[in-house]
């Protein structure tokens, strides 16, 4: 068993009108099984309201499941005496990073974590310097979290996450409110801790381009999984992508659109590097 | 912009007083302003202005940001001056149309100015001094006695902590939504009190709702980062008192002893001066 493992989860909320009665059911989360095994790089795609927010707070035992089970590192999310455990293996990046940060210091806030652990205080101080060295804002350690960027301070969140020395990160869409620039600082951080230290990241997004490095890709649509696979296997289908109103990345789409052309392009290429290599060879091919 | 604002007024500089633990400046400073209304008569003042030139030379904060306190109760203070001067009845100084001044009225109305004064200079001195961050560790470890009767002490003080992380960023909130309901023609700044009243809806319903959302997703945010209260909980900047903070409680406590001691031994001093004047004369 992995790391994470997701058995037949099924999440519903109730809608209710203004006086409490009950007025429908919607399921967010619909009959979803996956496991991730540690070390991996997974990434849930969806649009909105495709049920990978809601997904993801269950793997952190934010929500709890209606039916169904979720386990952390072995342990049910269910039961009461391991949510602690939990939250601790399976940390989580949540999408604003002004509503994440409780303190008003750079290093305050990426102790408050280790803090509530009840990390002796020489070990925070460790914690602390490490985790801020690892996300690249050890030079911001004394500022106000007001004064830095979007970027910035998300990745200040990710150092707050990974001082409580989890064995899995969630990042529930970090960067859906960062500038090119931030996103990409994002990533960058992101991909260097699933290299270097290990971390398995389930990276939640609705951005192409962030889940290429990924090992594997879930998408989701009506809370379903609809596709899954390497981030090649996905992407080689992109009419199916479209008609689930996601986006391809650029040079895939252009790939693709030459081969339907007649052009003996492959499918599914991800990088300006693969696509050169491909275009070379169809060259070749051609002339 | 807004989001330049300082919180409280901090004054960084490198001193003795700003080094100190937040409870020896919490603690000094209540004790002085109790000894402000403990003092009667001019010998405890001097003890007290002695003191507090020494201790804001100690600080490294400019005399001037001390006085910025004073402005806001300027016009507070003329007036207990200005009522003490006249209402207070007793032997009549002299006369100006019909109001008396009196020798207590006049005695009042000085004790009570220096009073207020001091009492403000005093506390600038901590709050110039000490983050407001600071304020509220100290604030929580001060109180902690008070967790005995339920009073959730570090839960006042992590609310405290949050509201000084989110001033700035609803200061900042509140002027995006004002420039939007501009935009929109909302007028803020014409009509009567009422009509101001009224403009200021579209701006706070808004607010409201955003410092709600954002209510939200923090506490989801602190839960996941396995807070839950103060229980189990480590220090990431433990409170501890150094040396130089036991020599500060010692000369506060000289202060105040050397305070009273003027006090009693005042008619004492007068009755020497008295006679040193008189045989000089």
């Amino acid at each position: 068993m992995g790391i994470i493992k997701v058995k037949d989860l099924i999440f519903e909320y109730i809608r209710r009108d203004e006086e409490g009665n009950v007025e429908g059911i919607t399921t967010a989360v619909d009959n979803v099984s996956l496991d991730v095994s540690q070390g991996d790089f997974v990434a849930i795609l969806g649009h909105n309201g495709s049920g990978k927010s809601t997904l993801a707070k269950h793997l952190n035992a934010i929500l709890y499941p209606t039916e169904g089970t979720v386990w952390v590192d072995g342990k049910d999310t269910q039961k009461d005496e391991y949510i602690w455990d939990i939250r601790q293996t399976a940390g989580m990046v949540f999408q604003n990073p002004d509503n994440q940060i409780i303190g008003q210091i750079v290093e305050e806030d990426v102790g408050f974590g280790p803090e509530n652990m009840g990390v002796p205080t020489k070990e925070i101080w460790e914690r602390v310097d490490e985790s801020l060295k690892a996300v690249g804002m050890y030079e911001f350690r004394h500022y106000s979290p007001n004064k830095l960027s979007g970027g910035q301070k998300q990745r200040v969140s990710i150092a707050g996450v990974i001082a409580m020395h989890p064995k899995c990160i969630i990042l529930d869409e970090p960067t859906a409110m960062l500038d090119p620039k931030g996103r990409r600082e994002v990533i960058r951080a992101v991909r260097a801790l699933n290299d270097v230290e290990r971390i398995t990241v389930i990276l939640i997004t609705h951005y192409m381009e962030e889940v290429i490095y990924a090992d594997k890709v879930f998408v989701m649509d009506q809370g379903k999984i609809t596709l899954q696979g390497t981030p090649r296997e996905v992407f080689s289908k992109v009419e199916r992508l479209k008609a689930l109103r996601l986006d391809v990345p650029q040079v895939t789409l252009l790939a693709h659109e030459l081969r339907q052309e007649g052009f003996p392009m492959p499918e599914g290429v991800l990088t300006k590097e693969e696509f050169r290599v491909a275009l070379d060879n169809c060259v070749n091919k051609l002339f | 912009m807004l989001r330049d604002i300082t919180l409280g007024q901090y004054y960084q500089a490198d001193s003795v007083i700003h080094r100190l633990d937040p409870r020896v400046k919490l603690g000094s400073t209540i004790l002085f302003i109790i000894s402000l209304f403990v003092f009667d008569g001019a010998a405890g003042y001097i003890v007290a202005a002695v003191f507090l030139t020494l201790v804001i030379n100690l600080s490294k904060v400019p005399f001037r940001f001390m006085v910025k306190g004073m402005k806001a109760i300027v016009f507070l203070l003329m007036i207990t001056v200005v009522f003490n001067l006249f209402l207070t009845p007793g032997e009549p100084l002299f006369t100006i149309w019909k109001l008396k001044i009196t020798k207590e009225g006049l005695r009042l109305a000085v004790l009570l100015a220096v009073r207020l004064s001091f009492l403000i200079i005093g506390s600038s001195i901590m709050t110039l001094t000490t983050t407001p961050n600071q304020l509220t560790d100290g604030l929580e470890k001060m109180l902690h006695p008070l967790n005995r009767i339920k009073v959730p002490v570090h839960e006042i003080a992590m609310m405290m902590s949050i509201a000084l992380r989110f001033i700035p960023i609803l200061m900042e909130e509140t002027d995006k939504i004002m420039k939007a309901q501009l935009a929109r023609c909302a007028d803020f700044d014409s009509g009567n009190i009422i009509k101001r009243a009224k403009g200021l809806v579209p701006l706070l319903v808004p607010l409201f709702i955003s410092a709600f959302r954002r209510a939200n997703d923090l506490a989801m945010a602190m839960e996941a980062r396995c807070y839950r209260g103060g229980e189990h909980r480590t220090k990431m900047k433990p409170l501890h008192y150094a040396r130089r903070d036991f020599i500060a409680y010692a000369v506060v406590a000289c202060y105040l002893v050397i305070g009273v001691a003027a006090g009693r031994l005042e008619p004492v001093l007068l009755a020497f001066v008295g006679i040193t004047g008189g045989v000089s004369v």
